[in-house]
């Protein structure tokens, strides 16, 4: 498909500037750029349930990342290392060569292998009554899947909290001593 | 096989910023933009030509064998939510390590300090 | 609200923010009840849910927007959560396994009626419950991060 061509080079584009520029904010939303290429990628493949948490996570993950680092001064670090760039790049070079190999044997775009969703799609609506399919295969098939995804939200949240509240508690301690001073 | 190929040099930026740069909040950057190249692989792998979302909208229409591949959106609807989890979280890790030493330059922060 | 002008942003975004914020909160209620029937589901409520808070807090400050909604009540709504989430896995035993829906009869197709609002079983449920634990989890983030004044430098 041609649209999904253009779209990807130029979610690589804006990949090369959030990755090469020196100002913080022009990288945060350089990257913007590749989340928001995708949502759209994803709707032009067919699946509107990604496209909608793509765009919603974006926009939240751009919201934090701008709160958390827009205000920093942004020291720019000079690299001039060419023996590691170098090298580097080489690697590159091989796993690019050893992943068109791999591609070679997969199936190609737009004949899929789909034998275990076969199974779901002609005898799921009828088993569970829900005209979503990704939502029956979510909540119903593989519902572990989501008891973890659950727990792994919980537990993020949690731990930050935990994290801050650590700090506040050693800097009001500190505040606490000065003060009996 | 454009669309791998495409997919693949999407992944390969994320690495390379992985393995070059020396500021905390360009790795981040690096490692969402694997983290989007991932999921854009699993859906390309998913795709059928000419085939419809797998939404039913009546008893009968639209029929099993054309739609996508709905394992694939399922796993990635999971692999998202992951996804900004981690990047919350290193996003706080990376600002407790500025509060800590002064900088985002990760040369600095080996030092044994405090 | 709009009388503190030292708090938040100007009076236009004050004003915008009063009218959009609860549309806003509906759009992704619309999302988490009909998750089972069209596109969305609970991730994507849960996000725009926290994104409507987010919105409160951004635009009148961290006083305005925490003082009905306490932290306490959003760490309860945290563990609320999780914890029914894996209750309504728990009931399944009854019926003979884990995450079983308990509401499906053995032997009839179609669990309701089909494209209704109130059918196929324990999955609404299962949509309200990740909508509690994702967005109050995600709301709590943005929280450790504006009131614990983490990244001030000492």
């Amino acid at each position: 498909m041609i649209q999904v061509r253009i779209l990807l080079v130029m979610m690589i584009i804006g990949a090369a500037i959030a990755i090469g520029s020196t100002d913080l904010i022009c990288a945060i939303v350089a990257l913007g750029v590749v989340g928001l290429g995708i949502s759209l990628i994803f709707l032009l493949l067919q699946a509107p349930d990604l496209a909608i948490l793509q765009l919603v996570v974006e926009i939240m993950s751009l919201v934090i990342m701008i709160r958390a680092f827009g205000m920093k001064d942004t020291v720019n670090i000079r690299e001039r290392r060419f023996i590691a760039t170098s090298i580097s790049v080489i690697l590159m070079g091989f796993f690019l060569v050893f992943s068109m190999a791999a591609i070679f044997e997969i199936p190609r775009f737009g004949s899929p292998l789909m034998k275990t969703s076969l199974f779901y799609l002609r005898n799921g609506f009828r088993q569970t009554g829900v005209p979503n399919m990704v939502s029956a295969i979510i909540l119903d098939y593989r519902s572990l899947d989501m008891l973890g995804q659950v727990v792994i939200a919980f537990s993020a949240a949690i731990g930050l909290v935990l994290i801050g509240r650590k700090k506040i508690h050693a800097s009001t301690a500190n505040r606490a001593e000065r003060e009996q001073k | 096989m454009v669309e791998y190929f495409l997919c693949m040099v999407l992944f390969c930026l994320g690495l390379y910023a992985i393995l070059i740069k020396r500021n905390l909040i360009k790795i981040i950057i690096g490692l969402a933009i694997m983290e989007y190249a991932m999921n854009l692989f699993f859906i390309l792998l998913g795709y059928k030509k000419g085939a419809t979302v797998p939404i039913f909208s009546s008893l009968t229409e639209p029929h099993p064998e054309v739609m996508v591949d709905p394992v694939a959106q399922a796993m990635v609807v999971a692999n998202v939510v992951i996804g900004l989890a981690v990047t919350f979280i290193l996003v706080i890790i990376a600002i407790l390590i500025y509060e800590k030493y002064g900088t985002f330059d990760i040369r600095d922060v080996n030092k044994l300090k405090g | 609200m709009i009388k503190k002008p030292e708090h938040g942003m100007t009076v236009i975004v004050k004003t915008v923010t009063r009218y959009t914020d609860v549309l806003i909160l509906m759009f992704g209620m619309y999302f988490i009840f009909n998750g089972h029937l069209t596109h969305g589901g609970g991730f994507v409520g849960g996000i725009i849910v926290a994104l409507s808070f987010i919105h409160v807090m951004l635009a009148f400050g961290k006083e305005v927007a925490l003082k009905r909604v306490t932290e306490r009540i959003i760490k309860l709504c945290v563990g609320l959560g999780a914890i029914s989430f894996l209750l309504i896995g728990i009931i399944g035993f009854t019926k003979g396994a884990f995450l079983y829906n308990f509401f499906r009869k053995p032997g009839v197709d179609y669990i309701g009626e089909p494209f209704s609002l109130f059918s196929s079983g324990i999955m609404p449920l299962m949509n309200v419950a990740i909508c509690l634990a994702v967005a109050s989890g995600f709301y709590a983030i943005f929280i450790a991060l504006v009131v614990y004044k983490i990244g001030k430098r000492r």
